[in-house]
């Protein structure tokens, strides 16, 4: 796939938009019925995401709230989703939760790309002993598993949703470095000839001018499909406890909190596990489209 | 008639694609004789390749499927025969030299773990070899076809051969069994002028001493004319011409096979030609009735509607195009 | 295997240590950066301070950080990872003690991994676009997106509450008493010493958490296996082995499968350590006494040692993932040091 990734940005021109490209890609974009799904999938969950406040019928649910008489209910027409040991209603806390889903992809993508790709610039526009040291660097960080980072930075970090941001994005701007990198490598042995013949034009205009542009099919598709696996990885860390700290709803600390009192009363762990899945699930469907869009499969 | 070692007739196929399918072999007409050595002419993508492969039905492992046709070789249709029948067929009686050789080798095998496996396929079940007599057919097969120091070449792998030796390595496992019918699909194509000449060379010379037929496909005219009896020119998934070679080229009839003969550069007389402009059609929907005749300077009102069959032009000349349908007529067809 | 075989293996070897040397680096500062004293977090604020200021004096506290990474450093290659805060044994030995149970897990999940998610990559591609490739492709998908602790829940529910034919908790039986320890994963154990009722009480209990890690980590296998076989199957020399009559089994199982398999071993390589990290999170559903308490005890409790000690362990494991992968890539595809030499 990166070969092709590659030969895709060679080949392609500056993006324009015009209403024929916007009517081309759709088409692209919609020939697999899924990535539809997907993006149906998100648009629904980002629609929860801001109304939230106003959609939910239990608001309470995600403040230090406690009605032991109404805990540990069963889905009911007022409860759709049960209620945990506090008496919160399920589904509230759901959709809250999905806000924090979605907070933390976002900020963990705001800082790790920018800081990603201008290395992966960096690395590979300059060469020689900057390359090796950010490569060599960008390989010890991608040889241990994220999650094993991450849960080493935060023994040291107070734990809370803020930390737990900045550890992942510690951890994340290598996967954009190491991107970028592999396409100006590529891109390099090709300009490097024509950038010679051009007078006055030095090597870096071109690659901020002609290659960057390029390379953002690639990084936004990344991107996208980062935001499943950001969750994925925010719901794991704080399944085990870090991340948002209670009474703050979150998707994994959910999970983990239900777990225990399974299977009896199995809609504690059971919802936020669909609901997670889900979530997860549109994105990666709409990355797959987008990828798709930007025809970054054909060689 | 005389007994035909082949015989190709209306072989119609399609290859199953995303989306619809794409007709490539248009009724596929043509004959090998015992001991004859045939061309087949024709540019790029006109379906040489995958009838040859049809013919030998190795296109399991892709879409293709076969919807017409027969495909007669000693009057046995390969098509009908069964897996057992077919396997025989392959290890003993026909042999394909491949277009790339450095694509036709598997990489991570050595030579000698690529050709012990022919050799254990080839040889006949009556036939156990020992090991020493295994190294040395698969020595002798090397030295065939001229590869010095043939042990050195056996221990290595195909990367760290040369094209040239690459491609000599699969004359040899070509030639490993008792065949009756090479085809070779442009040998030699992908290597140097002068490299490919000696290949050429080799491949004539160990023909002939083997008695048997060839298929030798290329469209390097120059080759065609040096070794072939008889040629066929191919376009678009059916035959348009054929003729005894020298007739072909002193007489092309086809439009196209004119056009083709011309294009070849001479350093005297014509010099460089325009070619033939156009390019051929598209598989998923192809012209109907005669398929060039979108390119042909003298179409006719029948030939955007009706195929034209083969017509005889003379004992030794045929061609598929309705401007030669009068002398079809008087000959009786 | 021959020289040049050899001498890239050796290279790749050495430039892997250069990486665990790497992370050792890494853990080491990362660690060291918090702010407080060391020393008066590891005896509590109860303690005198000249008891503190020895401490201080004999773990180098005082000293400039790379002089203590030097010491750190001496420590680890003699074995000695310190003190856990929490258990107050040593470091190593809670490790030794633990990672087992965890490495049972992983290598199982890893197996599962590396010969089911390869055999139905190829069988996707083989009979692509067929109900096995649909059926293989949308577990794959699922495999994706579904985190391991979330596929352990769901088949915990299924098949232990609803039907009830697995256990739920713990590695064994609580009638049973475990094997002595030879290796310290019980199957082994068990089957070593012939004691059959224990090693398939041992394996019921190991489905579930095996399966949890195995499925959601074969999706990448599958899904790089079945690209390479796909791409495989069209070239020249399958075609070619074809038209010598080899048989198609022969063809699907020798010919393509050694020729499709560098992408897949390389992905396993990094995978092995991820099973690892996987097992971690199933583990605690489970109540799997193994190294995820341990880790996840020392992280709340900010035992720098225990979670050096853990880290490093993981380290271990993604090095010897990645030179096995090298290792078994160039046996399968000498193009891999036949290509190497000559570009550096």
């Amino acid at each position: 796939m990166k070969n092709r990734m590659e030969n895709n940005v060679l080949n392609k021109k500056p993006i324009s938009i015009k209403w024929e490209n916007v009517r081309r890609n759709w088409y692209k974009f919609s020939r697999n019925k899924l990535s539809i799904v997907g993006l149906l999938v998100v648009l629904i969950i980002l629609f929860l995401v801001i109304f939230a406040p106003l959609i939910t019928s239990h608001p309470e649910a995600v403040t230090k709230y406690v009605n032991f008489s109404e805990a540990k209910k069963p889905p009911s027409l007022s409860y759709p989703f049960g209620t945990d040991i506090y008496g919160r209603d399920t589904l509230t806390r759901t959709i809250y939760g999905f806000r924090i889903s979605l907070l933390m992809s976002v900020v963990v993508l705001l800082i790790s790309v920018p800081i990603g790709v201008i290395l992966g610039l960096v690395a590979g526009y300059f060469g020689k002993w900057v390359e090796n040291l950010i490569m060599r660097i960008t390989d010890i960080f991608l040889s241990v598993p994220t999650l094993i980072l991450a849960l080493a930075l935060l023994t040291i970090l107070p734990r809370n949703l803020v930390t737990t941001m900045i550890a992942v994005s510690l951890v994340w701007w290598t996967w954009y470095c190491r991107l970028v990198y592999g396409l100006v490598t590529s891109i390099k042995s090709e300009f490097y000839i024509q950038a010679n013949e051009l007078i006055g034009e030095g090597k870096s205009s071109i690659l901020f001018k002609e290659i960057l542009p390029n390379c953002l099919s690639v990084i936004i598709t990344k991107m996208t499909l980062d935001v499943g696996a950001i969750i994925l990885l925010g719901s794991s860390l704080s399944f085990v406890g870090l991340g948002a700290q209670p009474p703050t709803a979150d998707l994994g600390g959910m999970i983990a909190d239900g777990v225990v009192y399974l299977p009896d009363m199995w809609w504690m762990a059971v919802f936020p596990s669909i609901a997670l899945v889900t979530i997860v699930l549109g994105f990666n469907l709409l990355g797959d489209g987008i990828y798709d869009m930007f025809s970054l499969g054909e060689a | 008639m005389e007994k035909s070692l082949l015989e190709v007739k209306d072989l119609n196929l399609h290859y199953v694609v995303f989306g619809g399918s794409l007709k490539v072999l248009d009724g596929v007409n043509f004959r090998v004789g015992f001991k004859e050595n045939i061309g087949i002419v024709g540019e790029t993508g006109c379906g040489k390749t995958t009838t040859m492969k049809a013919i030998m039905r190795i296109l399991g492992m892709t879409t293709a499927k076969i919807s017409k046709g027969e495909i007669l070789f000693k009057e046995r249709d390969v098509l009908k025969m069964n897996e057992a029948e077919v396997q025989k067929f392959r290890r003993r009686e026909i042999s394909m030299i491949f277009q790339d050789p450095t694509a036709a080798l598997n990489p991570v095998f050595s030579i000698k773990s690529q050709i012990y496996n022919v050799i254990k396929y080839s040889q006949g079940t009556e036939k156990k070899l020992t090991k020493k007599e295994r190294k040395d057919l698969a020595t002798k097969a090397l030295s065939d076809v001229m590869l010095p120091d043939p042990e050195r070449v056996l221990e290595n792998y195909p990367i760290q051969l040369s094209g040239g030796m690459r491609q000599r390595v699969c004359i040899a496992m070509a030639l490993l069994s008792d065949l009756d019918l090479l085809i070779a699909d442009e040998p030699g194509t992908s290597l140097d002028v002068t490299i490919q000449d000696q290949i050429l060379e080799l491949l004539n010379e160990l023909v002939r001493k083997k008695g048997i037929s060839i298929i030798l496909i290329s469209h390097a005219l120059g080759i065609i004319k040096n070794i072939t009896h008889r040629t066929y020119v191919m376009y678009a998934g059916f035959m348009i011409e054929a003729a005894k070679t020298t007739e072909l080229f002193s007489n092309p009839l086809h439009p196209y096979s004119k056009g083709l003969i011309a294009s070849v550069p001479t350093l005297v007389g014509r010099g460089i030609s325009n070619g033939i402009p156009g390019h051929i059609p598209n598989y998923s929907n192809p012209p109907l009735g005669c398929r060039f005749h979108p390119r042909c300077s003298y179409t006719m009102p029948i030939c955007k509607v009706e195929k034209p069959p083969f017509l005889t032009v003379s004992d030794t000349h045929q061609v598929a195009c309705w401007l030669f349908k009068k002398e079809g007529d008087k000959i009786g067809k | 295997m021959n020289n040049r075989n050899l001498a890239f293996i050796i290279k790749r070897l050495l430039y892997s240590i250069l990486i665990l040397w790497g992370i050792s680096l890494l853990i080491f500062f990362v660690v060291r950066i918090i702010p407080g004293d060391p020393a008066r977090m590891a005896l509590g604020t109860q303690a005198p301070e000249d008891v503190v200021e020895r401490l201080r004096v004999e773990m180098h506290y005082d000293k400039p950080i790379f002089i203590q990474y030097y010491y750190w450093f001496k420590n680890v290659l003699r074995g000695n990872l310190g003190i856990s805060l929490v258990t107050k044994h040593p470091v190593l030995e809670d490790i030794s003690e633990l990672f087992p149970a965890t490495f049972e897990i992983a290598l199982y999940a890893f197996i599962f991994i590396a010969v089911v998610g390869t055999a139905i990559g190829v069988f996707s591609a083989r009979y692509s676009n067929s109900w096995v490739d649909n059926l293989g492709r949308i577990f794959a998908y699922f495999g994706i997106v579904t985190p391991q602790f979330v596929f352990a829940i769901m088949g915990m529910l299924l098949f232990c509450y609803v039907f009830k034919i697995l256990p739920s908790m713990g590695r064994l039986d609580p009638t049973l008493t475990y094997p002595a320890k030879i290796t310290g994963l019980i199957t082994i154990d068990a089957l070593l010493q012939g004691n059959f009722i224990v090693f398939f009480d041992a394996l019921k209990h190991l489905i579930l958490p095996v399966l949890s890690v195995g499925l959601g980590g074969m999706a990448q296998s599958t899904r790089i296996t079945r690209t390479s076989v796909y791409n495989n199957m069209r070239k020249d020399f399958i075609a070619a082995a074809q038209s010598y009559g080899v048989p198609d089994r022969v063809i699907m199982f020798r010919d393509l499968l050694k020729v499709s398999m560098n992408p897949t071993v390389s992905i396993l390589g990094l995978q092995f350590a991820t099973t690892l990290s996987n097992a971690f999170l199933v583990e605690l559903i489970f109540n799997w006494p193994g190294f995820a308490r341990y880790g996840m005890t020392a992280m709340l409790q900010k035992d720098l040692n225990a979670i050096s000690g853990v880290v490093l362990t993981v380290a271990i494991f993604v090095m010897l993932g990645n030179i096995f992968a090298d290792i078994v890539n160039s046996f399968l595809d000498p193009r891999v040091y036949l290509l190497s030499t000559s570009k550096e």
